[in-house]
């Protein structure tokens, strides 16, 4: 184990490069937002990315993965970050796909996962409710009624909710908001919810859902009824992590744009790229990535590692995540600013990064609720 | 097993053995040991660890055994490393010989200079120290002008250098010097070797805002050096210099890691501010300690990655360009946390009013400034990174 790419793992890298700028550049999801595709990612591009087998990387043989690992999953993701591909591989695959093969029964996973892999099915993940992600402050009622649930409440901002054709539904079966204890998960068809699309700065899929008595049978839920916290976190610090790798590569991009842009740019009869103000902005944003793509490669080794505990990748993933959304919003910012006035304008891609990078970093919990995380998870 | 993981075995054995176990915890300021002429250990211990990785050849592990060294390859030397970590030994002894002049001497010395003075950096009989800048060359130190004028087979030293550490305890000093002064500035500089008990050199310390003195003036009045001691080419010293500024770097950003701060933020934040609930009572200051934490933890895996690319030919290597930089400027934020969280525990400067810890604090934080200073500014870190990772146009 190593926070370097295999050599395996490497030529993964220069194959997902070289797809997602052929496939998926910036200019394909310009296109999905002006069309207002409803969808909000490119069907073709997404079955290619199932041939490719992506989809398995993380889950098992005997489940129809290949059990790759999640530092060749962060490489992949990292590169889609450079050209903002969008497609339900995070949300629905690993995030969706995590929850059911952690939480899940045998015969749960065996139905879910190959289809999952095979890219027949959509999952998202209901849980957030509120301005801000914070599973333990889950409001939405789950009442048992004889062998059934009916379940009563709003999920707001769900990734892919409008076109999942499952849904996973973060339910309260006791306790109150606040309470970790108490929380359940149910696998519910998208058919029986009221959905509201909820059009976002990213142009991705998002969905507002109401729960107005919808009842589900008991065989819905997904592990314990009341116990689901901790592997529900479990699950979200994968994505955590991989969306973490997702926002390192769209820095990695921006720093590399405007670093290029520096150079030939020109005012005063010189490149703006030899002013000292400016070298030193560029530099400190390098140091700033350089810093934040270690605790990525950190947070996915543990992923892999047999020995980190649940408690350790549950630190790292906070670690990324903090460290990562306070880098994407100075690299962000600085991106704008150093391209100046064509740093503002719709006809330049910058901003499309910038859109999509305040999505990540709200997602599975913003900066705040990570750095707050790692003090509590360090005892503090 | 293979060969390197059979050695990792024999020296995780040897260090068990030989390395005492007072010796296996991090050093405090003054528990720190320098080599030299007149080396006074502190402990048996201490003296016992020293020798025994003397004797084994494993202060200096990578330089050749004919020098001294311990013969070790690249890798073995790493595995060392690895160990002496794992483990928590306590480098034997702190010697810029080691870090700095042997690794350049190596490369760019003669066979005599190798011979003279690579054994004796080895056995830790010498301590040296930098003579690098001057009143009027700090960030522009290719601006110095220290004299060194021809004089049958000697050089006839003149000038002085400023911010020389530990100049007043040194045995020797090699210092960048103007062998041309009517060449361009970055073509007339030599480095030279000088025994600091030649005639015409004082050595004075200078008082820091810490109350510390280490840093020193030293002035060279006639002093009269063998020809024979200018390492490389005459007029060719600047890229001599520049090999052993990237040494400098290296082991600044190294150091800041090994003699980390033993300052446990959140527990002196619960103790000085309270604890509520299991957290730090002040939100504000909680979310400040961890700034700090996330960019400890970010700067430590940082080195460990960059060490594992070089290990496995991956990488480019931009990222240690960033160590000095990095480390320097977290350890002054550290220094004005702590401040605010012992608050006016904090602004002692003696006496039985403040606990040694306190006083500690507070001249660490002071000492702190020099950090981002020495050795390459921040701002020059900075142009670097832009010049030559970013390739930024001059």
């Amino acid at each position: 184990m190593a926070l370097v790419l295999s050599e395996e793992q490497r030529f993964l890298q220069d194959t997902a490069r070289e797809f997602f700028q052929q496939q998926s550049p910036v200019s394909a999801l310009r296109q999905l937002r002006d069309t207002r595709d409803a969808k909000g990612y490119d069907g073709d591009v997404w079955q290619q990315i199932v041939e490719l087998g992506w989809n398995g990387m993380i889950f098992p043989e005997e489940l129809g993965g290949l059990d790759f690992g999640f530092m060749g999953l962060g490489a992949v993701l990292e590169q889609a970050g450079h050209t903002l591909n969008s497609s339900p591989l995070l949300d629905s695959v690993v995030l969706a796909g995590s929850v059911v093969l952690l939480a899940g029964n045998d015969q749960q996973r065996r139905e879910l996962i190959p289809a999952l892999i095979e890219g027949r099915l959509r999952i998202a993940l209901a849980l957030d409710e509120d301005s801000h992600h914070n599973p333990a402050t889950t409001a939405l009622r789950a009442s048992p009624r004889d062998n059934n649930y009916e379940l009563n409440g709003q999920k707001r901002y769900v990734a892919n909710g409008g076109n999942a054709e499952h849904l996973i539904v973060v339910a309260r079966t006791s306790g109150e908001p606040g309470d970790q204890a108490g929380l359940s998960l149910f696998l519910v068809s998208a058919n029986d919810i009221q959905k509201q699309a909820s059009t976002r700065i990213d142009s991705r899929n998002c969905a507002n859902l109401t729960f107005d008595q919808v009842t589900v049978s008991e065989n819905a839920l997904l592990g314990s009824a009341g116990g689901a916290f901790p592997v529900l976190d479990q699950a979200l610090d994968r994505a955590r992590i991989c969306v973490s790798a997702e926002m390192l590569g769209s820095a990695q991009e921006l720093l590399d744009r405007t670093v290029a842009y520096l150079k030939e740019r020109n005012q005063f009869g010189v490149p703006i790229g030899s002013f000292q103000a400016l070298q030193h902005r560029a530099a400190i944003m390098f140091a700033e990535l350089e810093l934040a793509r270690s605790t990525v490669m950190a947070a996915l080794e543990a992923l892999d590692s047999k020995e980190a505990t649940t408690e350790e990748v549950a630190t790292l993933a906070s670690l990324a995540k903090a460290k990562v959304g306070e880098v994407c919003q100075l690299i962000s910012n600085e991106a704008i600013q150093l391209h100046g006035g064509i740093g503002v304008t719709d006809e330049l891609e910058i901003g499309f990064f910038l859109k999509r990078l305040r999505v990540a970093e709200q997602s599975f919990g913003n900066t705040g609720f990570h750095r707050s995380r790692f003090a509590t998870l360090n005892g503090y | 097993m293979d060969k390197h993981q059979e050695f990792r075995q024999q020296v995780r054995q040897w260090l068990r053995d030989n390395c005492p176990v007072s010796m296996r915890t991090p050093a405090a300021e003054d528990e720190q040991i320098w080599g030299g002429r007149h080396i006074e250990f502190q402990s048996r211990e201490q003296q016992q660890w020293f020798e025994r990785m003397r004797d084994k050849g494993w202060f200096a592990p990578d330089w050749p055994i004919e020098y001294g060294g311990g013969g070790l390859d690249r890798k073995q030397a790493a595995i060392l490393n690895q160990e002496m970590t794992r483990l928590q030994c306590r480098p034997p002894q702190l010697n810029l010989g080691i870090w700095m002049l042997g690794p350049v001497l190596l490369e760019f010395g003669s066979e005599a200079q190798k011979q003279e003075h690579l054994p004796r950096m080895a056995r830790g009989e010498i301590r040296w120290c930098q003579g690098f800048s001057e009143p009027n060359a700090g960030s522009d130190l290719a601006g110095l002008q220290m004299k060194a004028e021809s004089d049958g087979d000697d050089y006839i030293v003149n000038g002085a250098k400023i911010w020389t550490s530990y100049a007043n305890k040194s045995d020797w000093i090699y210092a960048l010097v103007r062998t041309d002064p009517k060449a361009a500035k970055h073509d007339g500089i030599s480095l030279l070797l000088i025994d600091m008990t030649s005639p015409g050199i004082e050595a004075k310390p200078i008082e820091l805002i810490s109350g510390e003195s280490h840093f020193c003036e030293v002035f060279f009045e006639n002093v009269r050096v063998p020809k024979a001691n200018l390492v490389g080419e005459v007029n060719g010293g600047w890229s001599v210099a520049k090999r052993l500024m990237q040494h400098e770097r290296a082991a600044i950003a190294n150091f800041g890691g090994e003699s980390e701060s033993p300052y446990v933020l959140h527990q002196l934040a619960k103790e000085y501010i309270g604890e509520h609930q299991g957290r730090i009572a002040d939100p504000v200051i909680r979310d400040q300690v961890v700034s700090i934490d996330i960019n400890e933890k970010a700067f430590a895996l940082t080195l460990r990655r960059t060490m594992e690319e070089a290990k496995q030919g991956a990488g480019n290597g931009a990222a240690t360009s960033i160590f000095k930089y990095c480390s320097t400027e977290q350890q002054k934020q550290k220094g004005e946390l702590l401040l605010k969280i012992l608050g006016n525990r904090a602004l002692g400067w003696e006496g039985d009013d403040y606990s040694d810890q306190e006083l500690a604090i507070t001249r660490d934080w002071l000492q702190s400034k020099t950090l981002s200073i020495g050795g390459g500014t921040s701002e020059i870190q900075l142009n670097i990174i832009a010049k030559r990772v970013l390739g930024l146009p001059a």
